[in-house]
This record gives C-alpha cells, sequence and structure tokens, in this order.
C-alpha cells in the first residue's frame, strides 16, 4: 500500500529520539537556552562548549559528590560543610552501577542498614507481604516478576493502593512508556529507587520456565 | 503486506531500538552530579531570601523506612508538592515531626535544611524523568522567571 506514509510516523519518533539524545548530552543547554536574559546580563563566565556527546559505552559519571561539589548544595553556605557526605555513610555498603550507587535491597535484607519502621520507636517491626505478581510481556523480554517482600520492607500498602495501583491482579496498564514518564512503577524506580536502565532487575523471569499464568503464590 | 515492505518495518524498528538505547544511555548515566533522590525544595525560599531546601532521601532512608515520612507522616510523593512552611515545622508536621530537637536536630540551624544554590528549581535530582524532559544539570531560574519574584 502506502509505504511512504506508513513510515512517516518512524521518522518523527526518531527525531524526536534524536532531540531528546541531543538535548540531554549537552549539559551547557540550559544557560544557552536562555534567550530572554538582556545583553547586559551576558557577562557570565561561559562554559567551553563540549559539543555534543553520545554516551553509547555507557560511561558513568563521578557519584556520590561530597555535598560541597554536587552543583546544588551552596559552597558559599556554611550548613554545606556540616552536611555529611554520601561516601562516608555508603562505606562498605554492597554497590550498585545506578542511583546513589548502592544496592539498597541487599542492604536490608542482609541487615547491613535497619531504617525505623517509627519515628519514634526503634523497635518498631515493619510488616512484610510476600506475594510475587508474575506478568507476562509482550516481545522477547523475560517476564516481570513484582516482589511484594522487597517493596513492604520499606512502604506500607497505602502508599501504593490504590493511588498508583488497583490490587488485583492484571488490573493495572503497564508499560515502559508510562514508566519512564514516572508512572506506575516510574514514580519511584528511575527517582528514588534504581532506575529502568537496569532491565533485568524486573525482567527477571525466563519465558520458557513459566508455569502458571498471572499471579504466583510464594 | 509485501517483502520489502515487512523489511523496512523490521528496519524501523531496529533504527528505532537503536535510537531508544542511545538516549536511555545518555539519560540513564546523566551529567547531573547531585547525590541521586536528592530532593530541592524552592516553593518560596527565593522568593523570601532563603536558600532552597535540599532534602536527602539516602540520609533519611538509612535511617527510617520510606513509610515513617510517606505514610505515617502524609509526605507526598511528589517534589514540592506539599508546600511546607516554616509555620508547618515549627509546629511539629513535616520536616518539625522530626527536627524538633527531639528525634533530629531542631529548626534553629537553618543552613543545615536551606543550603541550595539560589535560583536552583524544585525538583528531584538524578531521576530518569529530568534526563527526558529537560536538559540535564543543574536548573536555574530564567531571568524573566526570576524577575517576577524581584517584583
Ligand atoms: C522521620 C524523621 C525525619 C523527617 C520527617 C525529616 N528528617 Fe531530616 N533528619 C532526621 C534525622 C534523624 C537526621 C539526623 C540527625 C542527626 O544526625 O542528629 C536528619 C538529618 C537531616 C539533615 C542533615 C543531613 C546530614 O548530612 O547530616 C538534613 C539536611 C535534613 N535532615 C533535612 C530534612 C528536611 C528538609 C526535611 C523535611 C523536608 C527532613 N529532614 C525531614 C530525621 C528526619
Ligand atoms: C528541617 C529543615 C529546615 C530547617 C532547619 C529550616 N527550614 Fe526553613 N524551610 C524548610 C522547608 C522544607 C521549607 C519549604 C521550602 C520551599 O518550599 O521553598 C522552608 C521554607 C522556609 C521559608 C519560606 C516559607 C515560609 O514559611 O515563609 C523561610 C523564610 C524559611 N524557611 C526560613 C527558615 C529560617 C530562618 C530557618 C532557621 C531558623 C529555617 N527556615 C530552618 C525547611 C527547614
Ligand atoms: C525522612 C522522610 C522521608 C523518607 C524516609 C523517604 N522520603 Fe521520599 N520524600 C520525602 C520528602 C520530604 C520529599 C519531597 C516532598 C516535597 O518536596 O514536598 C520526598 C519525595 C519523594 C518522591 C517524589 C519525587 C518526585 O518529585 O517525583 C518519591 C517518589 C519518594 N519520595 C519516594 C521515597 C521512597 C521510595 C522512599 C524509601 C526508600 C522514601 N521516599 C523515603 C521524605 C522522605
Amino acid at each position: 500500500m502506502n509505504t511512504k506514509w506508513s513510515k512517516a510516523p518512524f521518522a518523527v519518533l526518531i527525531m524526536l529520539s534524536f532531540v531528546i539524545t541531543f538535548a540531554t548530552a549537552n549539559e551547557g543547554l540550559a544557560q544557552q537556552g536562555d534567550k530572554a536574559a538582556p545583553a547586559a546580563a551576558v557577562a557570565k563566565p561561559k562554559q567551553a562548549t563540549k559539543g555534543v556527546m553520545f554516551n553509547r559505552l555507557m560511561k558513568r559519571t563521578k557519584s556520590n559528590l561530597p555535598p560541597d561539589q554536587d552543583g546544588i548544595h551552596d559552597p558559599e553556605n556554611e550548613g554545606t560543610y556540616m552536611l555529611q557526605p554520601p561516601k562516608e555513610a555508603f562505606q562498605g555498603m554492597p554497590r550498585a552501577i545506578t542511583g546513589n550507587r548502592v544496592d539498597w535491597v541487599k542492604m536490608m535484607t542482609d541487615g547491613l542498614i535497619s531504617p525505623r519502621a517509627d519515628r519514634l520507636d526503634p523497635n518498631a517491626e515493619q510488616e512484610i507481604f510476600e506475594f510475587d505478581v508474575i506478568r507476562e510481556v509482550r516481545g522477547s523480554m523475560p517476564d516481570v516478576m513484582f516482589p511484594h517482600d522487597k517493596h513492604t520492607a520499606w512502604l506500607a500498602c497505602e502508599n501504593c493502593h490504590d493511588d498508583i495501583f488497583i490490587p488485583q491482579v492484571g488490573a493495572n496498564q503497564l508499560s515502559m512508556a508510562l514508566i519512564l514518564t514516572g508512572q506506575k512503577c516510574g514514580v519511584c524506580h528511575g527517582k528514588v529507587a534504581f532506575p529502568v536502565t537496569e532491565c533485568r532487575k524486573c525482567h527477571s523471569v525466563k519465558k520458557d520456565t513459566m508455569t502458571k499464568k498471572g499471579a504466583v503464590n510464594k | 503486506m509485501s517483502e520489502k515492505n515487512k523489511a523496512s518495518r523490521v528496519g524501523g524498528w531496529l533504527l528505532l531500538l537503536v535510537v531508544m538505547v542511545m538516549t536511555i544511555g545518555v539519560v540513564g548515566t546523566g551529567t547531573a552530579r547531585a547525590e541521586y533522590a536528592d530532593v530541592v525544595i524552592n516553593n518560596y525560599s527565593d522568593e523570601q531570601g532563603m536558600r532552597p531546601v535540599v532534602f536527602p532521601h539516602w540520609f533519611h532512608r538509612l535511617r527510617f523506612r520510606c513509610k515513617v515520612c510517606h505514610a505515617d507522616l502524609g509526605f507526598k510523593f511528589q517534589a514540592g508538592g506539599n508546600k511546607i512552611k516554616m509555620s508547618n515545622i515549627i509546629e511539629g508536621e513535616f520536616c518539625g515531626a522530626c527536627h524538633n530537637g527531639e528525634v533530629a536536630w531542631s529548626a534553629e540551624n537553618c543552613d543545615m535544611c536551606h543550603s541550595g544554590k539560589e535560583g536552583t528549581k524544585t525538583m528531584v535530582h538524578g531521576s530518569t524523568v529530568q534526563g527526558l524532559v529537560s536538559p540535564v544539570g543543574i536548573q536555574k531560574f530564567t531571568k524573566d522567571e526570576k524577575s517576577q519574584y524581584e517584583k
């Protein structure tokens, strides 16, 4: 049929992806985009333009910087130097390649940390709910397993139900697009918990070993 | 569907995949240097001549489960979404539920909370969304936005 036009959406999508890639690759863009600034305000020192950088090798940038070097704390503020540098607190903790660069789940399961479950009572017990939900995914990626226990180790049921997820297997529409834009799993994953670049943490169930559809109770 | 058509479809998907992987490569690593999940809260601070507040998630989650803040104390999952005022804090709400001189040091230590660079926008730092929808790095208010406050 009309092959020319059937490809148009692709072209748009690819162009969009490139635009996003360029925009995210260039740190200096934020300042350069400030067109509304009057001519008198141009005095601020310009960063050397690094050009467009692709990160094809997935090289990591510096992480766990002390507050005065992290770009958001004011180095001229005295209080900044009273804050603990993350590296100091993460000494001896299991490492991870994303997020805070530590494996929070492992820290919890190995008993390396025991954050309070109550503001005041250090002995309050967290209620753990053990129930794994398996979701079949289309395409070639392994299926997704959602472990309630790893989540209820930190959170309460009402943090997710019913605002983010309907508590019924199969009732929730999920997609990578939603997650990437900060909805559903993306409310926390990619902001506070590990991001979607760690595909295999969620896509962990080999398709051919699936025994049951939907929920599998432990 | 003709063979040629099918082939170009597959080609299109492949190209899309490559671009997506490249995008994620950039997004996933990011160039922002702020500690992951640090939240800058600046609904009122700049306007009131205070430095914006930096809330470190990592520091607090070593000590408290998410539930304590996000269920028991009712912090909404949204940077800036809680519209915190100092009067709330002094009355023992939000940060003041702990920063009261009992659970943690009290509200007198202004510059430990108000430690952000002037003009830093309200947002959670290091997030995938931040990388996707805006240039990574430190978002500053534009001159326009700022002059609105100065009026
Ligand atoms: C559930 C209790 C709790 C809540 C709520 C809380 N904090 Fe804290 N915070 C603590 C404790 C405990 C410490 C550690 C105190 C100490 O070391 O003596 C702390 C320390 C801090 C520190 C210093 C970190 C460092 O590097 O030493 C900052 C900054 C901070 N809190 C900001 C905030 C802000 C801003 C809010 C509100 C948005 C807030 N906190 C809400 C318990 C809490
Ligand atoms: C425990 C952390 C914490 C401490 C300590 C703290 N603040 Fe705040 N303060 C906040 C937060 C969070 C906000 C909300 C920030 C925003 O939205 O801009 C805020 C907002 C403000 C605001 C603007 C809103 C309002 O209520 O008028 C002022 C002014 C302010 N603080 C002054 C102070 C002063 C002065 C001190 C020291 C006596 C202080 N703060 C100590 C956390 C803190
Ligand atoms: C000490 C209190 C505290 C603890 C513990 C805590 N948070 Fe938060 N969280 C906050 C505050 C404060 C904000 C910012 C709210 C605001 O700006 O009004 C926030 C914001 C968030 C956001 C919103 C980010 C955005 O803008 O999209 C998410 C998601 C979140 N927290 C998840 C978690 C998770 C998951 C945990 C446990 C691993 C956790 N929090 C532990 C206090 C806490």
